[in-house]
């Protein structure tokens, strides 16, 4: 089980939350070619390490907002609100696709 | 190397006290070339191997693997065969699979204890028996089998279901199709491996891929933790970690990689023979040869390379399991555990090439893999002999997410995702 900090309620469990997916996609503009829909909409890094995605307090507040998790350890590396950028800290470190087996 | 498996050398054995058994395949040290590799050692990539040697008579074939084989996803199943598609394209590529897995056991000279108990898929409301009659009216008009049953028919093939009127989930119906069963997930993998070897297939375990090896934009072969290796093509077959490789090749993929968690508990005598699906809770459950009642759950849903299961989501699994069949509420449970499942969008398979030439993929069968084994090795070590898709893999490419040509089975896979 997780314990996830929400930005509002603090540290919840797992199961009040849903996962939304991969933070940071930016929508094309409606001339992009099919191509480009696509890498939007289906295509993803999948990383093995660093993924920073967005969750919803879904049986709480109902806020959304970022974390930075790491995908083989579940680490929480940071927690963000849903429309800033990831911390710094957070850029500095490499995806490790590599890293824990 | 392989000697025949028969009931005369069971016996032969019983009376030499079993010491005359071969190894089932040689350990062998990577060549440095090959004409075809497969990434992965899984029951995909053995099966890929042992077809491009039987189908197509490439003998310079190797299956590298990072583990040992079937220590990915075809250990951690549910070891459940199946092929109630909704679609045409689907319910080809699924049947073929499970006649494959029919013929299988004779054609490996291994014994994949195939149970073809029929697979029950249970209606909780009005509304999931609409949605199943059209789905099983969709697989008579695809050609395979199936019955609808009403609430007294499942009372009658399942006597521990809980479907007396305080029930917390109600059973109004569901329907059967009895080709469904289980097989032995361990023996599908080593029957392909000891089956391939006997071809001459190198099986290299222990051996991680690190970078791919390219001329130009086209692949040569891959560089391994067991050193350089040549090949003409390269076959990836690697379930959760397809990403990881195409990234290390130089592409994406449609595919975020989940948890997928199952479990066994101690066994008991004979008490369910049917494979039991409730679509609506996620919760399956059929009970192995050795007695233990075995259990899937719903994905993990939150990207995960973790191989090991939520608390939360085995707890529900288990709430709902349990309010189905009341009576194994004392089982203690044995094992539990996760693999990791290549899930996309549409919840149909990739099988073709990459955008990288030289480089083909196997991979997108997400919470189905198992069922899938003897087609994806089939329809993969076609593509990679021949340059050319097979016919049944033809809906199933990477471009369908560009053209926006999905096969939606997403509410046919049996768990909700």
């Amino acid at each position: 089980m997780l314990r996830i900090r929400c930005i509002h309620c603090g540290p919840r469990d797992e199961n009040e939350f849903v996962c939304g997916g991969t933070s940071h996609l930016t929508r094309p503009p409606l001339g992009a070619s099919d191509g480009e829909w696509a890498e939007y909409l289906f295509f993803r890094d999948n990383p093995k390490g660093l993924h920073l995605e967005r969750w919803r307090h879904a049986q709480g507040c109902g806020a959304w907002f970022n974390l930075a998790r790491h995908t083989v350890t579940h680490e929480i590396l940071a927690v963000y609100p849903i429309t800033e950028r990831p911390p710094a800290i957070v850029e500095r470190t490499p995806p490790s696709a590599e890293g824990s087996r | 190397m392989t000697s025949g498996y028969s009931a005369w050398s069971l016996l032969r054995g019983a009376v030499g006290g079993h010491r005359h058994w071969p190894p089932a395949w040689p350990a062998v040290e990577p060549k440095s070339r090959y004409d075809v590799i497969v990434v992965g050692g899984g029951g995909h990539g053995l099966a890929t191997a042992y077809y491009l040697a039987k189908n197509h008579g490439l003998r310079n074939v190797a299956v590298v693997e990072r583990g040992w084989i079937g220590g990915g996803n075809t250990g951690r199943n549910t070891t459940i065969v199946r092929s109630n598609y909704l679609y045409p394209e689907s319910a080809r590529l699924y049947d073929f699979s499970l006649k494959l897995y029919e013929g299988l056991g004779k054609d490996l000279d291994f014994n994949i204890m195939l149970s073809q108990r029929g697979l029950l898929m249970l209606a909780h409301s009005r509304h999931d028996l609409d949605a199943m009659s059209r789905w099983a009216n969709a697989m008579r008009m695809n050609g395979i089998e199936v019955n609808l049953l009403d609430r007294a028919a499942v009372a009658n093939l399942v006597p521990a279901l809980d479907l007396s009127p305080r029930a917390r989930l109600p059973v109004i119906g569901g329907f059967l199709q009895p080709r469904g069963g289980t097989a032995r997930h361990d023996a599908v993998a080593w029957g392909y491996a000891r089956a391939a070897a006997a071809l001459g297939v190198d099986i290299i375990q222990n051996c991680e891929v690190r970078a791919f090896l390219k001329d130009g934009a086209r692949v040569t072969g891959v560089e391994t933790s067991r050193g350089r290796i040549q090949a003409v093509r390269v076959g990836i077959a690697a379930a959760g970690h397809s990403s990881v490789l195409a990234g290390l090749a130089g592409f994406r993929l449609p595919v975020t990689s989940y948890a997928l968690q199952a479990l066994v508990t101690e066994p008991i005598k004979p008490a369910l023979d049917t494979v039991v699906i409730s679509p609506g809770t996620g919760a399956y459950i059929s009970q192995s040869d050795k007695g233990g009642m075995v259990i899937g759950a719903m994905l993990d849903l939150f990207p995960s390379y973790a191989q090991r299961g939520s608390f939360a989501v085995l707890q529900a699994i288990l709430a709902s399991t349990l309010e189905m069949f009341p009576s194994f509420s004392r089982l203690k449970m044995l094992r539990h555990w996760a693999g990791i499942v290549d899930v996309v969008h549409d919840s149909s398979p990739i099988i073709g090439p990459t955008p990288v030439p030289g480089l083909y993929i196997n991979c997108g069968w997400g919470t189905g893999g198992f069922k899938a084994i003897p087609v994806g090795g089939w329809t993969l070590a076609h593509v990679l002999a021949t340059g050319e898709n097979h016919p049944l893999a033809e809906a199933f490419q990477l471009e369908r997410f560009v053209t926006g040509r999905l096969v939606d089975e997403a509410a046919a896979s049996g768990i909700a995702h």
